[in-house]
């Protein structure tokens, strides 16, 4: 608040209004409306409901499948997570490097940003198609028989690597924008410290890079939860069958295909709890990193 | 002899380094090479696609070369009714996209800079409470409260304006995807950024709260909204999830949830898809969000880094 503040009442509550009704109507309610069904069963026909305690969430744990999707989502981050990062590392490096074509590299690798995740998922569906994906026919020519929709393991990699894919140009941002936040002293000074270029992006550039780092990790974990919901839905066509899916994916499929009111809420429960937890970390970290600079 | 091999070292130091910067940056130029045509090459392969007649495709796969199919086939993507009921083609698409894009965007700039506005710039004693109401929406995105939301909205008459629920509505469509503060707290911190001799020399001028807002905060606030607003387009114009459940009346279909249905003509396998038609789509709906993101690069990048901070 300024010190200069305006004294009104009205005009004030009138300009908030609008923002506090949306965020009434159209989250607290729904999350409270998740909170109290996953602690209800309904019927098949959704008429009526009786509370049933915690079974929702026993169900959850009992559940093989809810497991899976468990340690498939876990995989999946890791994954997604390490060589998204990596790769954007390695590539911001370089371009806040080079001199000659600077602006140039710096634009060929953020566009794919703007490209929708179903799109980029549509586009993985056409290079891993089980007959005539190019990427396909490339690994049937070193004798891999790769087998999208079918095999676990093959469709999981689809997944990672569009994934990875979509991703890069956000890290490289970051990177990037966190490199050049580098006073152009302290890379001087290590210059002349230290002539290893190697050595010298290890000892200097990374560490003061970690605080960028850090907060990319959060964003990449909750883009590898949430944001590729596009991707898996179309990579597995909308067909779940045993195809490896992620929790956010389960949440939908129990809900609207299986009809699960209670299940489908307990999973967002759970995955409301994981996010809060991840919310906590990040802003404990952020803290220090205030004190840091 | 000693002379000669003097001379030698004292030469090598000077030819060796500036021949090791150059493999240096001939590396950091491949790896940079590498990169770009990783972003590049597949949605090339799209385009070139775009260009080909169904057979060949469904026969080989993505093409790199072009054919002479291009014109037919984003005539037909653009203009070529199809769906169940044969009521959406690919302009109503592209128009429901813009609707969404714009919506959301101008829709979460508006609300947000007026709560912002209330929050920093008045006294009032809920401001905290509010302040941390909005702000711990944030916390939570839509996909984990997915189905909860969608009972909600699909149940709510406004005072009898939607008579079956805000499904298949623009504002079902809209309104819950701006029910998150992004807007608000990047708005937030940029108003308190604001220098306060700037109220200070308002309020002495006899300058009310409308006026400031009006005549000072927004005009100061320009390359900040148009920020967001480049973030906030391109992020409404690839939703998904929701518009997916939201609107099952093919009028109101948006490119990327055209993109579904040709995946799931894709998984019936009962006739053989468009491929050709379907890449047209894929790079009609890719298109508006990167020419945006490629043009107004430096706003976006403003945006995005000073945004999710």
């Amino acid at each position: 608040m300024k010190r200069a503040a305006f004294g009104h009442i009205g005009f004030p509550i009138l300009l908030l209004l609008p923002q506090l009704v949306i965020i009434a109507i159209f989250f607290y309610w729904p999350a409270a409306y998740a909170v109290q069904s996953s602690f209800y069963a309904q019927d098949m026909f959704g008429f009526t409901s009786t509370f049933v305690g915690a079974e929702n969430y026993t169900r959850l744990i009992d559940s093989t499948n809810y497991i899976n999707a468990l340690n498939f989502t876990v995989i999946f981050t890791v994954l997604v997570t390490f060589f998204s990062l990596g790769i954007a590392l390695l590539l911001a490096v370089k371009a806040d490097k080079v001199i000659r074509g600077a602006k140039t590299y710096r634009t060929l690798l953020m566009w794919v940003y703007a490209i929708a995740p179903p799109v980029a998922g549509l586009i993985g569906v056409m290079l891993f198609d089980q007959s005539r994906g190019n990427i396909t026919q490339l690994l049937a020519f070193f004798g891999y028989e790769y087998r999208l929709g079918v095999n676990y393991w093959d469709t999981a990699s689809a997944m990672i690597v569009v994934s990875v894919w979509k991703q890069i140009p956000v890290n490289f941002i970051f990177f990037l924008s966190g490199l050049q936040a580098i006073p152009q002293s302290v890379r001087e000074a290590a210059m002349i410290d230290n002539r290893s270029g190697t050595s010298r992006f290890w000892d200097i550039t990374f560490p003061l890079l970690a605080p960028t780092g850090f907060f990319l990790l959060i964003i990449n974990i909750t883009y590898s939860l949430f944001d590729t919901f596009g991707i898996i839905d179309t990579i597995v066509k909308g067909e779940p069958g045993n195809n490896p899916l992620t929790l956010v994916y389960r949440v939908y499929v129990d809900g609207f295909r299986g009809g699960d009111l209670g299940g489908s809420s307990a999973q967002s429960v759970v995955l409301m709890v994981l996010v809060l937890i991840l919310t906590i970390v990040q802003f404990r970290f952020l803290e220090r990193r205030i004190h840091y600079t | 002899m000693a002379d000669i091999t003097e001379t030698r070292v004292t030469a090598t130091p000077v030819a060796r380094p500036r021949k090791r910067i150059r493999w240096d940056h001939v590396a950091d130029h491949a790896i940079l090479i590498a990169g770009a045509l990783l972003m590049l090459v597949p949605v090339y392969m799209v385009f070139a696609t775009s260009s080909w007649d169904a057979i060949t495709v469904h026969r080989e796969g993505m093409q790199f070369g072009f054919s002479d199919q291009l014109g037919t086939n984003y005539d037909a993507a653009l203009f070529e009714y199809g769906g169940f009921t044969d009521s959406v083609n690919g302009v109503t698409m592209l128009a429901n996209s813009l609707i969404l894009g714009l919506g959301f965007a101008i829709g979460k700039i508006v609300v947000g800079m007026m709560a912002a506005y209330a929050i920093v710039y008045f006294r009032l004693k809920f401001a905290t409470l509010a302040f941390w109401m909005i702000f711990t929406t944030l916390l939570l995105p839509l996909e984990v409260r997915i189905l909860p939301s969608y009972e909600i909205i699909t149940s709510i008459t406004v005072f009898g304006l939607y008579e079956n629920g805000m499904g298949n509505s623009y504002a079902g469509l809209i309104i819950p995807l701006i029910a998150s503060a992004t807007a608000t707290f990047f708005f937030r911190q940029f108003f308190l950024s604001v220098p306060e001799e700037l109220i200070e020399a308002a309020r002495i001028d006899g300058a009310g709260p409308v006026k400031f807002f009006i005549d000072i905060l927004v005009p100061l606030s320009r390359t900040m909204i148009a920020a967001m607003f480049i973030i906030m387009f391109v992020f409404g114009w690839n939703q998904y999830l929701w518009p997916t459940l939201i609107t099952t009346d093919e009028s109101l279909f948006t490119l990327v949830r055209g993109i579904r249905q040709i995946v799931q003509s894709y998984a019936d396998g009962s006739e053989t898809p468009d491929y050709g038609q379907a890449a047209a789509l894929a790079i009609i709906a890719m298109t508006p969000p990167v020419l945006i993101v490629v043009f107004f690069q430096s706003w976006f990048v403003k945006g995005l880094t000073e945004s999710d901070k």
